[in-house]
């Protein structure tokens, strides 16, 4: 390894790099756009519209939608006069709930007898059907329990406290903001994105200028030739990655919670496995078309399977297992971890293990497949 | 010094299954230009590779500096300069900056680099150029400057690869000014080239046909022994139909327009005074009819046809 060979690669790359405004434009903008998408892009499920059949039109009745309402999951837009328009209100989808008040509601509760409501959901999404059903029966036994409250007080009698009391706390995200799950999701995946590409543009770009023949009869190493390219990458990740901390302080206010200095440093770690990953698939593809597409093949599953939008835990556990494979499911867990948690190395240390080894398989099989030889 | 600044030793290439050299094997002595002529496809190209250590042979080795291009291509690396067939610089870099790169690689740091970049700028011409991006440069600049980043480490073998094709004759010769120049030092240079003004430059000259040296020697010797036949040089008014009249005629085997003459390629000088007699007879007025020595050009193709026949 040589100093002086490496610092003229290093400086070469740089002024390339810096030359390239498409490239610099791309990693300014695609981090706006994917946080301007992904951040709004939130799992609550607020507002549903919702058809009311009200038959009973009886005080205990408002009482009823009014719970309703009050949970934010519920928007009532229309009041509906038989089951027909209501069910017409659904196929269109000008309502996505409908919620049947019997016309005898009223006189059951007051015979302390069981009055039937019927919440109906489009459950097309079944994934916000399921948390609409179940606010719609946490309404009904929030009300049940008030209305056998007021029941015993009239009565005379003695309340009782629940025998079992649910108390629940929203640990690192008090107020449940889906943007401090998916924003340190997106920086991951914009980093692990760029870097990649970036390293396929640099390598393949050599090959297919035919410069790699002029480069091969050099005395330069191929680790210096590597290092050399990948260092001005390093730096430009970095840039990149204070870029998207800053928007994501600016625009969502997800601040850093644990060590900034630490989030830095492992940071490199990613880098190493990500870049290696770059590398390899340059040194088996002839052209950039071929390399770009072999990284979309690669990055595109590997981001539903490192848990950027989803749980890891709900894949089946073949996939799970093939996201142990991916360099962004180990960083995920560094930067929610840091971002959201404000853990600290203790924490994360077998994430930053899985890093390393990573990055040491794939570059070593880098190194192996780039010989300084044309054929 | 080594004797031999470079030695092949029944080089073979084969490419799946298609033979691009087969078993060539020559000797360069140092401080030689050596011209390597022969059509597209004929394997010169991938000879140059070999020797320059980045193609395996498949058979066969070749010393280049007394190091085995097999064994010890590193080693060699440092010692020659490569300039590849294919124009091969970063467009997006500037003059200087592509100069200052190739001389980092090969270890040239900080005022030695800076001198040797400037002898070049000044020698090529470069100098007023020198903050242009390559690619707002014009061909013949960009040849110079190309040949610039493959001798700025002053190598002891240079390897040249068509280094003008497609460049404008005025720019050729100041390319092999360059070149001349650099033989005279003592570097030994090895070029490849179609232009046969070019192959005059040169010291020594080896044909490849097939990927098979078919003849070796200076420019002249190669003129003199191997055109199987004579060169007469026919000067005469209707070059066109001329031309047709020789080739009809039975005692030449080949004709061809050269300059303001007929090239007709006998067995013997005897046949002279008959082609005249019959040229005359035709109608022509022929000024002359006298044996010259061939080009170039002549030898090869006789040397080609003789191979196809």
């Amino acid at each position: 390894m040589s100093a002086r060979r490496l610092r003229s690669i290093v400086r070469k790359e740089t002024a390339q790099l810096l030359r390239d405004r498409r490239t610099l434009g791309i990693m300014i903008t695609l981090p706006i756009i994917q946080l301007v998408l992904y951040g709004y892009l939130t799992n609550e499920v607020l507002h549903q519209p919702t058809a009311v059949w009200d038959q009973c039109a009886c005080s205990e009745s408002r009482i009823l939608v009014r719970a309703f309402e009050n949970t934010r999951y519920f928007a009532v837009r229309w009041w509906v006069r038989d089951l027909r328009e209501m069910e017409r209100r659904l196929d269109r989808g000008q309502a996505k709930i409908g919620i049947v008040i019997p016309p005898d509601y009223a006189r059951r509760l007051r015979a302390g007898e069981v009055a039937q409501v019927l919440v109906v959901v489009d459950a097309s999404d079944a994934t916000s059907a399921r948390v609409v059903l179940s606010v719609a029966s946490g309404v009904g036994a929030r009300l049940s329990q008030d209305l056998t409250v007021q029941l015993l007080r009239r009565r005379g009698q003695r309340t009782v406290p629940q025998p079992v009391e649910v108390r629940t706390r929203a640990w690192y995200n008090p107020d449940l903001r889906s943007q401090v799950f998916i924003v340190p999701g997106i920086l991951g995946a914009i980093l692990q994105f760029t870097t990649t590409f970036l390293t396929i543009g640099v390598i393949v770009r050599e090959r297919e200028l035919g410069t790699f023949e002029q480069l091969v009869v050099t005395p330069i190493r191929p680790a210096e030739l590597m290092l050399g390219k990948i260092l001005p990458l390093v730096a430009l990740g970095y840039i990149n990655l204070t870029f998207i901390l800053a928007l994501a302080w600016a625009w969502f206010g997800v601040t850093v919670k644990g060590s900034l200095l630490l989030l830095y440093v492992l940071t490199l770690a990613f880098f190493f496995s990500s870049l290696g990953l770059g590398t390899l698939i340059s040194t088996v593809s002839r052209t950039f078309t071929q390399a770009a597409q072999l990284a979309q093949l690669i990055l595109l599953p590997s981001i539903l399977l490192s848990g950027f939008l989803f749980p890891r835990e709900s894949l089946p556990p073949p996939l799970q297992w093939v996201g142990l494979a991916v360099p962004l499911t180990y960083y995920l867990t560094v930067i929610r971890g840091i971002l959201v948690k404000g853990v600290g190395i203790e924490a994360l240390w077998p994430s930053i293990l899985a890093l390393v080894g990573l990055g040491v398989v794939v570059f070593a099989a880098a190194i192996v497949r780039f010989q300084k030889k044309l054929g | 010094m080594t004797e031999v600044a470079v030695r092949a030793e029944n080089l073979t290439r084969i490419f799946d299954g298609l033979v691009a050299v087969d078993h060539v094997s020559f000797e360069i002595p140092p401080g030689r230009k050596w011209g390597f002529l022969g059509p597209n496809g004929a394997g010169k190209s991938t000879t140059i590779r070999m020797l320059c250590g980045i193609l395996s042979p498949t058979e066969g080795t070749a010393w280049v500096l007394g190091r085995d291009v097999r064994r010890e291509a590193e080693a060699i690396r440092a010692r020659i300069g490569y300039m590849t067939q294919r124009f091969s610089l970063w467009r997006d870099l500037t003059v200087r900056e592509n100069l200052e790169f190739y001389g980092g690689v090969y270890g040239l740091w900080g005022a030695e680099l800076r001198r040797q970049v400037e002898a070049w700028l000044e020698h090529a011409g470069l100098a007023a150029r020198q903050h242009d991006l390559v690619a707002n440069l014009p061909g013949g600049l960009r040849q110079r400057l190309a040949l610039g980043c493959a001798v700025l480490h002053q190598p002891e073998v240079l390897f040249l690869d068509e280094p003008t094709a497609g460049v404008d004759p005025l720019s050729r010769r100041q390319f092999w000014e360059l070149i001349d120049r650099f033989a005279e030092e003592g570097t030994t240079v090895i070029v490849t080239t179609h232009y046969m003004d070019e192959a005059e430059h040169c010291d020594e000259l080896a044909f490849i046909y097939n990927g098979r040296l078919i003849a070796r020697g200076a420019p002249e010797q190669i003129k003199r022994t191997r055109m199987p036949g004579v060169v007469l040089e026919v000067r005469t008014d209707r070059l066109m139909e001329a031309l047709a009249a020789c080739e009809r005629h039975p005692l030449v085997q080949e004709a061809a327009l050269y300059g303001a003459a007929v090239h007709a390629i006998v067995e013997d000088v005897a046949v002279a005074p008959r082609l005249l007699q019959d040229l005359r007879a035709s109608g022509f007025a022929v000024e002359s009819i006298e044996p010259v020595l061939p080009s170039l050009e002549d030898v090869f193709v006789a040397l080609v046809e003789a191979e196809e026949g």
